[in-house]
């Protein structure tokens, strides 16, 4: 297992890049996600369950797409005769980063509605009542539900980071330009290098780690 | 001041009020055993409801046709029986009124100092919230009410879980409040001492239906109807 | 530690927004790719190390990068149909063949051929080593009713494998018969687990085989060749495809110099493919 580690590391610039470039895609795909998600989450989550059935069903049923059926969608809409195709996006980072988005947004809406709604009620009316507008009150109740809503974040990045499927197929996993880890790993078991692959799963693992180091400090600072 | 005001949950009315008129600059308890519609008609006044029916009238204009309903919304304040404090310290929720009316710094720092004193927090400013204990975090909550100094102050039963010093303590601030700045202060209560001792008028609520109403001298006096005599000698019991 | 929310929080934020201008200035901005050639193959040869040893020289003597997406042959005749790729390296001839007839693609050559082999559990229960006619060693396996595992995954090797059963005139159904619906790597390492047969691509095998508990029964049955063509996406259907640096591709590919490196490849000491661009250069095995 060591071995396996210091494999990747020693490796060469090559798999710096690998991985850099999985940062980069999922970075920004949960960023993108968490802009879009968390304001669509806290909207949902502060109107009344009933009224928002619907969005809410299909919001939690997307949570459980399969990736590559994401990738495949995203693969159909940017392919050369798809609507988007003039714009040039198949096989190239920015389609990683529109699926790794699709696929983290629902997650991130998802639960930041749950964790919305379990403030909304008695958050919002005092703060209404203290004058807050609109704005200011989704952002109070955002604030108060912020340890939730940071854990729905790394809920939406791990799914980023992990997810192979989508990437894989509007990637194009090409050497250089759009291999991440994960589909590294893929080709690498494919290719029968299993050390190769495992060391590349325990750098994703280690970064995950790191990740969620980081995000659960943010949570137990603001909890204590 | 009320006009056919009817509340609906579903098909539950919960709160039918045909008139009622508060005046300006007092102290009005809103009395009733639980369950009777006080705090709906509670949420009808702060707005933070609108009436299925009817209109809530407020210097001679309709409430919820009001535009901007911001700017008739800040001229209240509320405090809710059980306090719900932001995350953060005592000066930041008492400030949050101020901040959101974008109140400037100096200013802000000032009022919220001058109304930690007056309810016995200065030593707390810098606490988080979630180390106070019940009666303080009730006088935060209170204080994040009168530092706003609203036309309009709204009590749901504010001292329900507080020990007779605090009890002594809000009902001084709240009978100040009143008395310096012609507050109009709106008191639900079941605790028929605490009516008599602050109240000017007394409004009794029973089963959704205000079912007297009037100077509280005379209310407790001379009661009218039988359920609020019953209610005023402790007969009736929430 | 009280205002560690607001710091934390914009240090994560800030790392955030570095991370997607790095994407945005490194990896999307693409103009129209003049000097790039995306190439559909198949994860047999891009797997095997073969690209590895051809496309670095074409990319030195033509100036082209080249972009290797390998996928399952369906799914690489179908980006090529779409016009998401430039150039297609696969083995399916038949349909090859049918869509430059529907006029998808054009510029159609023979460039290689590997084999397959058969392969199962040492103890070769079903009796097959020392054949060499692998529709025969089918039926024996089907009789045997030994466990045969196959890719089910319409992959090339998939219908190279049905197209013996058909022979067999056996329909391979039963607790025998196990199809997987995965790629050759997985599958091979499914067949070593439980012992099966399978059919498996030389190039795959051979990087394999150390790790599996399983050996070679049945080679060199000309019914298990595997010939790879190389063509070009039609540039009138998609005018923006690179059909220039395709030709190139093309052209490097059944050359002189193309064929001559397709053969010196090797893995594990064995020679994979065998280049038949021109017929008088056909190897042996």
């Amino acid at each position: 297992m060591v071995q396996a580690f210091v494999l990747v590391v020693n490796r060469d610039p090559a798999m710096m890049q690998i991985i850099w470039l999985s940062l980069q895609v999922s970075g920004l795909a949960i960023l993108l996600a968490a802009l879009g998600g968390i304001p669509l989450g806290t909207w949902l989550g502060m109107r009344p369950a009933h009224r928002v059935r619907w969005p809410a069903l299909i919001i939690y049923t997307f949570m459980g797409l399969p990736p590559v059926l994401v990738g495949l969608l995203v693969y159909l809409l940017i392919s050369s005769q798809g609507p988007f195709g003039v714009l040039d996006l198949l096989f190239t980072p920015a389609a990683m980063v529109i699926a790794q988005t699709m696929l983290a947004l629902p997650i991130v809406a998802g639960l930041t509605m749950t964790a919305v709604r379990g403030k909304d009620r008695e958050i919002r009316d005092t703060a209404v009542s203290l004058g807050a507008n609109g704005r200011q009150v989704a952002l109070t109740v955002i604030r108060e539900a912020r340890v939730a809503i940071v854990g729905a974040v790394v809920a939406g990045l791990g799914r980023a980071l992990a997810e192979v499927g989508a990437v894989m197929m509007v990637g194009g996993n090409i050497e250089g330009q759009t291999r991440v880890m994960t589909t590294a790993i893929v080709l690498e078991t494919r290719r029968g290098n299993f050390e190769m692959a495992i060391g590349l799963g325990m750098v994703l693992l280690a970064l995950a780690f790191l990740i969620n180091a980081l995000l659960y400090r943010l949570q137990g600072v603001t909890q204590d | 001041m009320l006009e056919g005001v009817t509340k609906t949950y579903g098909t539950r009315e919960v709160l039918r009020v045909d008139r009622l008129s508060l005046t300006g600059g007092q102290v009005h308890g809103v009395m009733g055993p639980s369950g009777a519609g006080k705090s709906t008609l509670l949420r009808l006044l702060n707005m933070l409801e609108t009436p299925t029916a009817g209109r809530i009238l407020y210097r001679g204009r309709d409430v919820n046709r009001h535009r901007p309903r911001l700017e008739l919304q800040r001229r209240m304040a509320t405090v809710f029986q059980k306090p719900v404090l932001f995350d953060g310290t005592v000066y930041d929720n008492v400030a949050y009124g101020l901040r959101v009316r974008g109140v400037r710094g100096p200013e802000i720092r000032k009022k919220v100092t001058d109304t930690l004193r007056a309810v016995g927090l200065e030593q707390l400013e810098k606490e988080r919230v979630r180390t106070l204990s019940g009666g303080e975090a009730q006088r935060v909550a209170l204080a994040r009410a009168l530092v706003l100094e609203p036309d309009v102050l709204l009590l749901d039963e504010p001292t329900s879980n507080l020990d007779p010093q605090n009890v002594a303590l809000f009902e001084e601030l709240i009978r100040s409040a009143s008395s310096r700045r012609g507050t109009t202060v709106i008191l639900v209560t079941h605790n028929v001492f605490q009516a008599r001792r602050l109240a000017d008028t007394v409004v009794f609520v029973h089963e959704g239906r205000v079912v007297e109403d009037g100077p509280a001298a005379g209310v407790f006096r001379s009661p009218r109807d039988e359920r609020t005599k019953a209610f005023i000698h402790g007969e009736m019991i929430y | 530690m009280k205002t560690g929310w607001g710091k934390t929080g914009y240090l994560v934020l800030a790392v955030l927004l570095v991370l997607a201008l790095a994407a945005g200035c490194g990896g999307t901005g693409k103009e129209h790719r003049a000097g790039e050639i995306r190439l559909a193959t198949t994860t047999s040869t891009y797997d095997s190390g073969l690209l590895d040893a051809i496309i670095p020289v074409f990319e030195e003597r033509h100036g082209y990068r080249v972009s290797v997406i390998s996928v399952g042959t369906g799914a690489a005749l179908e980006i090529g149909k779409r016009g998401d790729c430039d150039v297609l390296l696969v083995h399916s001839r038949e349909q090859e063949l049918e869509l430059v007839r529907q006029g998808y693609f054009v510029d159609r050559h023979d460039v290689m051929y590997n084999d397959f082999v058969l392969v199962g559990p040492p103890a070769d229960p079903a009796g097959i080593a020392g054949g060499r006619d692998v529709v025969a060693a089918f039926r024996q396996i089907a009789e045997a009713g030994a466990v045969f595992i196959s890719r089910g995954d319409d992959s090339g090797t998939h219908r190279a494998e049905l197209a013996i059963w058909r022979q067999t005139g056996i329909e391979p159904h039963g607790a025998w018969y196990r199809s997987v619906g995965q790629g050759m790597g997985d599958t091979l390492r499914i067949a070593g687990e439980m012992q099966g047969y399978t059919l498996a691509d030389r190039g795959t095998w051979v990087a394999m085989k150390d790790r599996l508990d399983l050996k070679i029964v049945l080679e060199g049955d000309p019914v298990l060749f595997n010939q790879y063509g190389v063509m070009a996406v039609n540039p009138e259907k998609h005018p923006r495809i690179n059909h220039q640096g395709a030709a190139a591709l093309i052209d490097f590919m059944i050359s002189g110099e193309g064929q001559e490196l397709i053969a010196r490849f090797e893995r594990g000491g064995e020679r994979l493919f065998v280049p038949n661009a021109h017929p008088v250069r056909q190897g042996k095995w």
